[in-house]
């Protein structure tokens, strides 16, 4: 077997593996933060909670309904999606004319709550869900074995990613999106009807969370506390990469994610702070973000 | 620190910094020396001793919020960080208490100075974001750090002999010493406050860029309140640390800088003596409420969410506004 700088290649491919698949969730997340940020102008504190229940949601479904995973995949993201739209309707709309951190403090406390429940009816244990069979199994690729749900999870997220970005960057939607963002005012001017765009975006935030729940829910074990520590690195995500850009969330997310995965080969004891690390050496030589505008 | 600026600014007047203590203040001040000198014999001195500690910690938070207008999502990492120095000053090194402290506290400083000098680099929701993961940073070291005993934390720290002489093993003995160092803290935040460096804070927190357009460096000020308030969590963690002769993971986990936030939140922010209320209203439910398990946790997100909608003045905000002082 050879070598790589002194790692066999399976052990620098699994982690690269397993960085990209991180990634995929630090993508899926921070591409939602940031489109709800763009136009709502709140951190939503409660994305991690609302990644977390949709892993429940999934479970639930095969759990009390029967239903697989595939339903999951397209259920889910509309029920939680739902839940979303009505939090914004009756709690977040009321804060628009206030300083914008107050909706940081409410979808905190959203995401408290959320959690809370959860723990007590389900424990923290965390519950199994299968892997779907059409995906177990998996490819040998000659240097590596690959899983054929992780290899899933990285084509689906990046198909979910550029459906976005196409969404918003190339289509009519899209565009009265990207002036609500410049403009809101303006926008309403033109008879569109904004608050309702804005419902809607958070809606669909929030739907992307949850369906990178569903994804996740057969990797790690579905448990109440799974959407807490992910949620504070994907901030720091959201901080390298600046939010106003689609495609750098996107590219910031998966390039974390395999930085990580790195790490985690030539030196594991920092992986769990090496995101916070080049959080710092950014804000250090580059305030704004990676892509970000200064304002 | 604050008096360098201090002396910076001496050419502009303020009339209230210059004035001393209005009456009612001083009044709140006896009142409160009253009450935490009668308190240790009504209830039970550890649970007060507690109360003392987290309403310290959060108006050293709330100096930073109320005053400066900077929401940071992180204080945990100061308060925890500085209770882990003070815990492994007191029982490795053998530190006598008030050494433990002192180096707990300027531990916090100097993390503080750290992470402060990068979070001030962005405003607003960012800078809650960034103060957030740099204090998760610390919790992960925490978690890994050889001397932090990890899920264990430090236990059986050595509560000593203040300067040598008194001895700490009493609860009563040592809730006057926290009692002191509360005051003392509350002092010197409530001379920051009411302080020119105190006045140019509070004008960067209404509007930065005319501050700027006045000449202040803001850079420099919102840095030094932040330390400033960094500090005084350390002192609060430090102290914490010796009472309950434990320093653990629950001290730096984000989870208490929402705790923090929502005991300022209660009592009222941008009020002097509303986190006080806040951490005492916050630290009787978790007494109250510990056998109850997650339930706490869904309350309390129940209360920001109250908070946030219906209760942004606070407690004390509210009082305030009934009496028609700043209190």
């Amino acid at each position: 077997m050879f070598e790589l700088l002194g790692i066999p290649p399976q052990a620098l491919f699994g982690q690269l593996l397993l960085g990209l698949i991180n990634g995929s969730f630090y993508a899926i997340l921070s591409l939602g933060l940031a489109v709800i940020f763009g136009l709502l102008n709140i951190i939503n504190f409660t994305h991690g909670a609302q990644y977390m229940f949709g892993a429940f949601v999934a479970w639930m479904l095969l759990t009390y309904g029967g239903l697989g995973y595939w339903w999951a995949l397209i259920l889910v993201p509309i029920i939680v999606g739902i839940t979303g739209i009505i939090i914004e309707r009756l709690l977040i709309a009321r804060l628009y004319h206030l300083d914008h951190l107050y909706g940081l403090l409410l979808t905190f406390g959203l995401a408290l709550i959320i959690q809370g429940l959860l723990r007590n009816q389900y424990g923290i244990s965390g519950l199994p869900y299968a892997i779907p069979p059409q995906l177990a199994g998996g490819q040998n690729l000659g240097f590596m074995f690959l899983p054929n749900y992780r290899g899933w999870v990285v084509v689906a997220s990046l198909i979910v990613c550029f459906g976005t970005w196409f969404v918003i960057e190339k289509t009519r939607l899209g565009a009265y999106l990207r002036a609500a963002t410049e403009n809101p005012t303006l926008v309403g001017a033109f008879g569109i009807n904004v608050p309702r765009m804005i419902t809607l975006t958070y809606g669909f935030g929030v739907a992307l969370a949850a369906f990178a729940g569903v994804l996740a829910a057969p990797i790690y074990s579905v448990n109440p506390n799974m959407g807490a520590d992910l949620i504070i690195v994907v901030f720091a995500v959201v901080v390298i990469g600046g939010m106003g850009s689609i495609l750098g969330a996107i590219i910031t997310g998966f390039g974390l994610g395999l930085v990580e995965g790195l790490t985690k080969v030539f030196y594991p004891e920092a992986s769990s702070v090496v995101i916070f690390v080049i959080m710092a050496i950014v804000l250090l030589f580059k305030p704004a973000g990676l892509f970000g505008r200064t304002a | 620190m604050s008096a360098a600026v201090e002396t910076d600014n001496s050419g502009i007047s303020v009339q209230q910094a210059r004035g001393g203590m209005p009456a009612h203040h001083a009044a709140i001040f006896i009142a409160l020396l009253a009450a935490g000198l009668v308190a240790p014999f009504l209830l039970y001195p550890v649970f007060v001793m507690k109360v003392l500690c987290f309403a310290l910690f959060a108006c050293a938070f709330n100096l930073l919020l109320g005053y400066g207008g900077l929401l940071s999502f992180g204080h945990a990492a100061y308060f925890g960080g500085a209770a882990y120095i003070s815990a492994h000053a007191a029982k490795v090194w053998g530190f006598p208490p008030e050494l433990a402290i002192l180096s707990g506290t300027l531990a916090a400083a100097i993390l503080g100075t750290a992470i402060g000098a990068l979070a001030i680099r962005r405003q607003g929701i960012y800078f809650a974001m960034v103060t957030l993961a740099f204090a998760q940073m610390v919790f992960f070291f925490s978690l890994q750090a050889p001397f932090t005993g990890g899920e264990d934390g430090i236990q059986a720290v050595p509560r000593g002999m203040l300067f040598g002489l008194i001895n700490l093993r009493s609860d009563i003995t040592l809730y006057f010493v926290v009692l002191a160092i509360f005051l003392g803290g509350l002092l010197m935040i409530y001379r920051i406050i009411h302080s020119p460096f105190g006045q140019v804070l509070k004008a960067i927190r209404e509007n930065e860029p005319r501050a700027i357009s006045l000449g202040y460096r803001t850079n420099r000020y919102k840095l030094a309140v932040f330390v400033l308030s960094a500090t005084l969590a350390g002192l609060a963690g430090s102290t914490k640390a010796i009472v309950f002769q434990l320093a653990s993971l629950t001290d730096v986990h984000w989870s208490m800088s929402g705790e923090v936030v929502l005991m300022t939140l209660i009592g009222g922010m941008g009020t002097v003596f509303g986190p006080i209320v806040g951490a005492a209203v916050i630290v009787t439910m978790q007494n109250y409420l510990a056998t109850m398990g997650a339930w706490v946790t869904v309350i309390q997100g129940c209360i920001f969410v109250i908070c946030v909608l219906l209760f942004r003045e606070g407690v004390v905000g509210v009082i305030a506004r009934w009496v028609k002082r700043p209190l």
